[in-house]
């Protein structure tokens, strides 16, 4: 396991000397597609179908545009800043537009130039993630503005700290495939963004339901399937490890799924197709920080969890809070990406029976990985509230956030984009 | 000559018009609407929120008759549609001045 750790640290940053591998460069390669298929259009068409129809196209707008700025953005400094060797907190602009990055150049012992653009995926499905909690009401400028600076003042530095060498990377920090590089970090982001732009108009007495279900479901498929090149992926290898990622990624899932339309039954009277696929976003969420470190009985419980967890969060910040977080990203990715870093401390204990995973790090325990964990959780909780916080004040100062009133209530599409999502 | 305008309950369109082909009417106009009466709305969840709904779809059937058929009309109406619930929706008869059928330009019962 240490070892192992040691090399996922280690791999982005040393060229080896080692041979290409090609079983497992095709994995990655398909994997990398997958990824991207959660963005695009997967989440693109799982939070379109839950605004409202006069605002579906700026959803499906900034969804693709994030994809086309982060992608420039990754190219430029972004994967240089996480995945260049520099200090703890900071990797270095040594890799600034890419330099180096050739034919030949291996990371690991697949292409570094798969490992750019696999690792791109995760970044432009990151920022995309965070406009459900400001969505129907920010303007296109805003989002755009915001999405970039975000992606290199949070995004990249937290990946550099957990899997580009940083410092949560070199503490052991378990973290497989972006429980806090890419849940909590967009959750948390969410959060703030929809506290600092306040609520919808008329929310909460004013029904907001969501406009066309069959395109969430559709979306929620989408990323189902997209999530095995998440997290199966993320062993960055075609081999055990990536198969049990999988398998309990997909337990996970299914467990969310199932649990939360029970709960919602027994506590709102009907199972509703809304509720199922929220918990399989959950289950998906919580169980990635943990995919590469626990066994399949562990899954069935980390899933449940989620389910029950997350539920109750989108309960408590929605309605009891009243925090306008339209499309509860914080209540589903981030306690879920919360709630899975802590867990795969228990989980990917082998002293767990049936419960067990592949073994903690020589002389960790359960609690001492779950404070390593702990830190982890606070550490990327802290700086995404605070750096997000002063980048929305900066956005304000420059672009203005909110688009006026009257605009909100014609939607986005017409105001921001000239078009309409439907003509019928 | 009368105008009928009937608001019913979405299931009942089907049978509707086919006990109205039965009495020999020959046309009649259809239009998804929204609108409430006593039966009031219906309660959607999302995510645990709890929406009310307070317009619920009906249909909207329009019909111009000859007076001599009203009353069977209303009957056939009255009888398919009433399911003894509330929401059964409602008929409302109007009189009709003028009508023209626009490819021959015969008029009034002529033109029904």
């Amino acid at each position: 396991m240490k070892k192992l750790l040691s090399l996922l640290a280690l791999m982005p940053m040393v060229v080896f000397a080692e041979d290409l591998n090609g079983a497992n460069t095709s994995w990655i390669l398909t994997s990398t597609a997958l990824v991207l298929l959660m963005t695009l259009p997967g989440l693109a068409l799982f939070y379109g179908g839950l605004v409202r129809s006069k605002n579906i196209l700026s959803i499906l707008m900034q969804c693709f545009s994030i994809a086309g700025i982060v992608s420039i953005l990754w190219l430029v400094a972004g994967y240089s800043i996480a995945f260049a060797p520099g200090n703890e907190y900071f990797g270095s602009l040594s890799k600034f537009m890419l330099a180096g990055v050739m034919e030949g150049s291996l990371s690991g012992d697949i292409p570094e130039s798969l490992f750019v653009l696999f690792q791109m995926t995760f970044a432009i499905i990151t920022p995309a993630l965070i406009i459900g909690g400001f969505a129907e009401r920010m303007k296109f400028s805003a989002v755009l503005l915001f999405s970039s600076i975000w992606l290199i003042v949070v995004y990249a530095p937290i990946t550099h700290w957990v899997w580009g060498g940083g410092w949560l990377g070199e503490m052991g920090l378990l973290d497989f495939a972006g429980g806090t590089v890419v849940h909590i970090t967009a959750g948390v982001a969410a959060l703030v963004a929809a506290i600092v732009i306040g609520p919808r108009n008329g929310f909460p007495k004013k029904p907001m339901p969501p406009h066309n279900m069959t395109m969430t479901i559709t979306g929620a498929a989408m990323l189902w399937i997209g999530w095995f090149g998440f997290n199966g992926g993320s062993a960055l290898a075609a081999n055990g490890d990536a198969a049990m990622a999988m398998l309990v990624t997909h337990i996970s899932a299914a467990a969310g799924a199932i649990t939360w339309m029970f709960y919602e039954w027994v506590k709102f009277g009907k199972p509703t197709a809304l509720g199922a696929v929220t918990g399989l976003v959950a289950g998906l969420g919580t169980i990635t920080p943990a995919s590469g470190f626990v066994g399949p009985a562990g899954a069935l419980v980390i899933g449940i969890v989620a389910g029950i967890v997350c539920f109750n969060a989108v309960i408590l910040i929605k309605q009891k809070w009243k925090i306008d977080d339209s499309l509860d990203v914080f209540p589903v990715h981030g306690v879920g990406g919360i709630t899975g870093t802590l867990i795969a401390a228990v989980f990917a204990s082998d002293q767990l029976g049936i419960f067990s995973g592949q073994g903690l790090a020589e002389g960790m325990t359960i609690m001492s990985q779950l404070e390593v964990q702990a830190i982890g959780v606070i550490a990327t909780f802290a700086y995404t509230a605070v750096a997000t916080y002063i980048i929305l004040k900066v956005v304000d100062m420059i672009t203005g956030l909110r688009v006026s009133a009257e605009e909100e209530q014609q939607g986005l599409d017409i105001v921001s984009h000239e078009e309409r999502g439907y003509d019928l | 000559m009368k105008f009928v305008t009937a608001i019913l309950r979405p299931h009942k369109l089907d049978d509707i018009r086919e006990a109205l082909s039965e009495v020999g009417i020959s046309g009649i106009t259809v239009t998804e609407v929204k609108g409430f009466g006593r039966q009031k709305g219906h309660t959607e969840v999302y995510r645990g929120a709890e929406y009310q709904v307070d317009f619920l779809p009906k249909i909207k059937l329009e019909l111009a008759i000859p007076a001599s058929k009203l009353d069977v009309v209303i009957d056939t109406i009255s009888n398919v549609a009433n399911s003894g619930k509330v929401g059964d929706g409602k008929i409302f008869v109007t009189n009709l001045d003028k009508v023209i059928r626009i490819r021959t330009g015969e008029t009034d019962l002529d033109a029904l």
